[in-house]
């Protein structure tokens, strides 16, 4: 059996639903950061996958998934240096990094 | 004919006022902080100017022809045609009026320094006082008939302030609104009068109320009429009702003896020398008119001589001294009104200034003895009071023989002229004569009880009284000397040319009041009245002058002295040689006693039904007012109440209910749709991905 798009779709999907999982469930900010990471990687894969097989009927390579996939990976750097860096900031400021119990701008 | 200005005229009626001013706006700090001396020197300083400058001003009126100064001030108003200025005029007739007026306000100033020592409202007392002088010259020097105005509704309510001074007494304060309300009536009369006048001149395209305009339009008006009576006739009726008001004669003279409730030296100044000749100057200052509305002056005569008769009864049997002063005032104005009414004009105006004199001397007098005996005025409990104020009961003597017309003192010249020209005028009759001869006797008669009874035989006082008996101060006495003088010689400036004089005083007028009867005659002729009139009045003028020096003059000249020395021998007779004598008359006359005593009742029979009716129509129309006025209103303001009511709940369960509702309703929605937004993110996140996944499956199926 040859490995072809839908493999990678349901891996990819798999992940992304793995993600939200840990999103929805962990209240640990960093668990949480985790389970952004695990969607970013599922969508990168999706445009990575899309990018070789080309797009349903087709069956054309893609470029542009590619270079996709790059930034993702470059904006998920970012974006978890970022998180990290309040995540860290904050627990300096409250020695808790639940996420529920961050709630001083609702009010 | 030009009239020259001269621009220093204001300054007679202003210094008073200034005066006023000072007094009536800081006097009451001025007499804490330094007594009552700057308040007399501002006031008696004010009016002492005022004279002085009167007096100038009537020099430079001897140099000037024709002999009037006027002294335009501003335009007052300007309306349509009219434009009347605040304007003084200064002629004959006003020169003797601000000569009188300010010379005796002056000594009667000064008397006041001494009769109003130690009264509360001495600062309030020259207010008022210097405010009455500021009217009264108004009054008198006014160049046109709104200007008189001014100073005719002045005096009346300087009047009413003064009247009512001690106003802490009911008594007098009612005197006070009775005054007023009665000059009221007066004045209305007044208006109507000046209304009329412009209404008939208008229609001759005058329009102006100047004196001297007037003056010259007046021939025009003798053919109209208004109501279908004569013009002239109705405007000079109706100012006469106004002249009665001011003037106090029948029937409007019941205010003038209440009025002696004010402060003595006020009934001298105002309700004997000054306001109370307004009505006669007045007619005097329109006398152009008067003489061409013969109804009218007829009318005049006719009241002024009832007037001087009627109050001379009464005047018979009244015990309170100022009372009896009172009375003999209304009837001095009466011989007043009747020298207007018979159109000699000269001869009134001479006695109003005569009167002037002896009659504010009486009053100081009075005032003088009311002073010494503690404020009691019934001349029953005096007696013997010569004693005790030697110099008041010599001006008194000397003022009361003046106005009994004894010659040659000032009452006997002027007296005598109204009377001769009652007689011998075109508009005279002997029954005038005889009217005004007999006021003459009585006069001469209860003004002789009065002396009598105050100053002779013993004194009927209780013993404090007797023991404080007093001469008054010397600001008291020397103005009564002064008046008393003037009693004396103020007559001769109308020596009659049958006495061998000139009657000076008659040709000085004479620009503004005619020459007397005969000038009448000539005016009428001049100006073309109905030939009839023309010819009766020219002649009988025309006799009056030619046979100026008639046997029948000397005769009733020395009729009337005769009858004011039988009124003088009768009351020695019954009040000094036989004391018990006015009793047993009383007794025996008791019906015609008592109704003099209880002055005709009529006071009784305007309350019964002027007051009476005017009080039964208010309470009518306050019935009205209550049940019907108010019961529209009230019947509005239910139906306003019960529209109210009904808006009111349709807005509180309609508007509001609605308004409400979309607020629950949102708040409603707002609590359930807060649910969704829990703040926990994961939240949030499972509802996008529940989102996404719903979205799949929709595209999916339904794509």
């Amino acid at each position: 059996m040859a490995v072809g798009l839908q493999h990678f779709l349901f891996v990819s999907a798999a992940l992304a639903s793995l993600g939200v999982i840990a999103m929805v469930s962990r209240r640990n900010a960093i668990s949480i950061l985790m389970g952004v990471e695990l969607i970013l990687n599922a969508a990168a894969l999706n445009f990575v996958a899309f990018a070789r097989y080309g797009r349903p009927g087709t069956e054309t390579p893609w470029l542009s998934g590619q270079i996709f996939g790059v930034f993702i990976i470059v904006l998920a750097a970012a974006e978890a240096a970022i998180a990290l860096a309040i995540i860290i900031a904050i627990y300096h400021h409250r020695a808790n990094i639940n996420a529920d119990e961050l709630n001083e701008l609702q009010r | 004919m030009h009239a020259q200005e001269a621009g220093f005229l204001w300054l007679i009626p202003t210094l008073p006022l200034l005066g006023a001013a000072v007094n009536g706006l800081l006097g009451k700090p001025l007499q804490k902080r330094w007594g009552e001396r700057p308040i007399g020197a501002i006031a008696c300083g004010a009016v002492l100017l005022s004279f002085a400058v009167s007096v100038v001003a009537f020099l430079r009126l001897l140099g000037v022809e024709p002999r009037v100064l006027t002294d335009r001030v501003w335009t007052w108003f300007h309306v349509g045609d009219l434009e009347v200025e605040f304007a003084y005029m200064l002629d004959p007739l006003s020169a003797v009026m601000i000569l009188v007026v300010t010379g005796v306000s002056s000594l009667i100033h000064i008397y006041s320094l001494g009769y109003m020592h130690k009264d509360g409202g001495y600062y309030r007392y020259f207010a008022y006082l210097n405010l009455f002088v500021w009217a009264m010259l108004t009054l008198v020097l006014g160049k046109n008939l709104p200007m008189l105005f001014i100073g005719w509704e002045g005096v009346g309510l300087c009047s009413y302030l003064l009247i009512g001074f001690w106003f802490t007494d009911t008594q007098k304060a009612i005197a006070g609104m009775k005054a007023f309300i009665t000059n009221r009536i007066g004045d209305l009369g007044f208006i109507l009068g000046m209304f009329a006048l412009y209404w008939g001149l208008q229609r001759h395209g005058v329009s102006s109320f100047d004196f001297e305009t007037l003056r010259a339009a007046a021939p025009q008006l003798a053919g109209d009429q208004i109501f279908g009576v004569g013009l002239l006739t109705f405007v000079t009726l109706c100012l006469f009702v106004g002249a009665c008001g001011k003037s106090a004669q029948i029937p409007l003279y019941v205010w003038l003896p209440d009025a002696m409730a004010g402060p003595t030296p006020v009934s001298a100044l105002i309700h004997a020398a000054t306001m109370v000749t307004a009505g006669v100057y007045m007619i005097g200052r329109l006398n152009f008119l008067y003489s061409m509305a013969p109804v009218a002056l007829g009318v005049v005569a006719a009241v002024g001589a009832a007037t001087a008769l009627f109050a001379a009864t009464i005047g018979l049997a009244q015990t309170d001294i100022k009372k009896v002063l009172a009375y003999s005032t209304v009837s001095q104005l009466g011989y007043m009104v009747l020298g207007m009414g018979v159109a000699a004009y000269a001869a009134g105006i001479f006695h109003l200034m005569t009167h002037a004199f002896f009659k504010a001397c009486l009053f100081l007098g009075s005032g003088s003895v009311i002073h010494a005996m503690h404020h009691e005025q019934d001349i029953r409990k005096m007696g013997g009071l010569r004693r005790h104020m030697p110099r008041t009961y010599r001006t008194f003597l000397v003022s009361t023989l003046a106005i009994a017309g004894i010659p040659p003192l000032a009452g006997f010249f002027s007296k005598d002229e109204i009377l001769w020209q009652a007689w011998s005028s075109p508009h005279g009759s002997p029954v005038l004569w005889l009217v005004g001869a007999l006021g003459a006797g009585l006069t001469a008669f209860y003004m002789f009880r009065l002396v009598f009874l105050a100053f002779w035989g013993e004194c009927r006082a209780d013993d404090h009284t007797k023991q404080h008996l007093h001469e008054s101060p010397g600001t008291m006495t020397v103005p009564l000397v002064i008046l008393a003088g003037l009693a004396v010689v103020g007559g001769w400036i109308g020596w009659p040319a049958a006495l061998g004089g000139s009657n000076a005083f008659e040709r000085f007028l004479e620009p503004v009041l005619g020459g007397g009867a005969a000038g009448e005659g000539a005016h009428a002729a001049a100006h073309g009245i109905g030939a009839a009139l023309v010819s009766t009045a020219g002649e009988a003028g025309a006799g009056a002058a030619a046979h100026g020096h008639a046997p029948l003059e000397y005769v009733l000249m020395a009729l009337s002295v005769g009858i004011a020395a039988t009124g003088i021998a009768l009351a020695h007779h019954m009040y000094v040689r036989r004391p018990e004598l006015p009793e047993a008359l009383a007794q025996r006359f008791r019906g015609a006693y008592r109704t003099i005593y209880n002055k005709y009742w009529v006071d009784e029979f305007y309350q019964a039904t002027v007051i009476g009716g005017v009080r039964g129509l208010s309470r009518l129309l306050g019935v009205f007012d209550l049940a019907v006025i108010d019961g529209l209103v009230n019947g509005v303001g239910a139906l306003t109440r019960g529209v109210s009511w009904l808006g009111g709940a349709i807005d509180r369960y309609i508007v509001d209910g609605a308004v409400n509702g979309l607020a629950w309703v949102i708040t409603a929605a707002g609590s359930q749709a807060r649910r969704l937004q829990s703040g926990v993110v994961q939240n949030y996140v499972l509802a996008v991905f529940g989102g996404v996944v719903a979205l799949v499956v929709l595209m999916r199926f339904f794509h």
